[in-house]
């Protein structure tokens, strides 16, 4: 009974995603005005060939400031939670 | 775990290649897909390599902790440092102020489809090594707490 209720909520679940997915146009987005500023601008502002990498580090710099001391905390978290494990190694324990 | 001798000399041999592949994609990461956090991931796999053919007790004179911790706190130090640089030159925080002025990175480049050229792209060039770097010695530090229990005799 259990199995067969899940696996009816698995088919329900992919049926609605298929439909949702053949519903989308793919290359016509509803508002461009920003990408279009960024292919005709970006090359000549920021002097880039690589759009996407114009955009992550200097049109939205802030953002990828934000990435890095996420991936800074974390680093920190994980060496917060390991520490415990090697506190038998002497100078180990940083 | 210590592998056995063949899994260890190709580890050897693949370290450097993996390292300098790592390190391209950083560099071109203002021309060619990919960037710092993905060369950063890349270089970060030489180190699990080495820990995972060696044994966390014999890698200890190869990777040092110490290094990644500087590497980590370094880059995001410099990430910063340079978009500050950017705010004492009296314009905004993450201006590009290298593009175009034809110092280090500073060529133009033509609009539209072009070959592309290293000396380009101002401070985005500065910015990929920066996130390369904290990258790199981030996800290393991770790695080396995370797989310290294999030792050599086998857990």
């Amino acid at each position: 009974m259990k199995k067969v209720l899940s696996l009816l909520i698995l088919i329900i679940l992919t049926a609605f995603l298929f439909v949702m997915a053949a519903g989308f146009t793919f290359g016509t987005p509803l508002k461009s005005d920003m990408d279009d500023y960024f292919i005709k601008n970006g090359q000549e502002q920021i002097a880039t060939n690589n759009i996407v990498t114009t955009v992550v580090f200097d049109y939205r710099g802030f953002d990828t400031l934000g990435e890095s001391t996420v991936l800074f905390t974390a680093v920190i978290g994980v060496a917060l939670m390991f520490r415990k494990y090697i506190r038998g190694d002497s100078d180990e324990n940083e | 775990m210590r592998m056995s001798k063949i899994v260890r000399f190709c580890a050897d041999m693949l370290y450097p290649a993996v390292v300098i592949f790592g390190l391209y994609v950083i560099m071109h990461g203002h021309l060619t897909p990919g960037g710092g956090f993905q060369g950063g991931a890349v270089v970060a796999t030489a180190a699990a390599l080495v820990i995972v053919a060696y044994s966390y007790e014999e890698i200890q004179g190869m990777l040092s902790k110490f290094l990644f911790q500087v590497q980590e706190s370094g880059g995001l130090l410099m990430f910063g440092g340079v978009a500050l640089i950017a705010l004492g030159l009296g314009t905004t925080y993450f201006f590009n102020f290298l593009a175009n002025s034809g110092l280090l990175f500073g060529m133009s480049v033509p609009f539209g489809p072009n070959p592309g050229d290293l000396n380009t792209g101002g401070v985005l060039p500065l910015m990929n090594i920066a996130v390369g770097v904290e990258v790199w010695g981030g996800l290393a530090i991770v790695i080396l707490y995370m797989l310290s229990g294999i030792t050599k005799e086998g857990v």
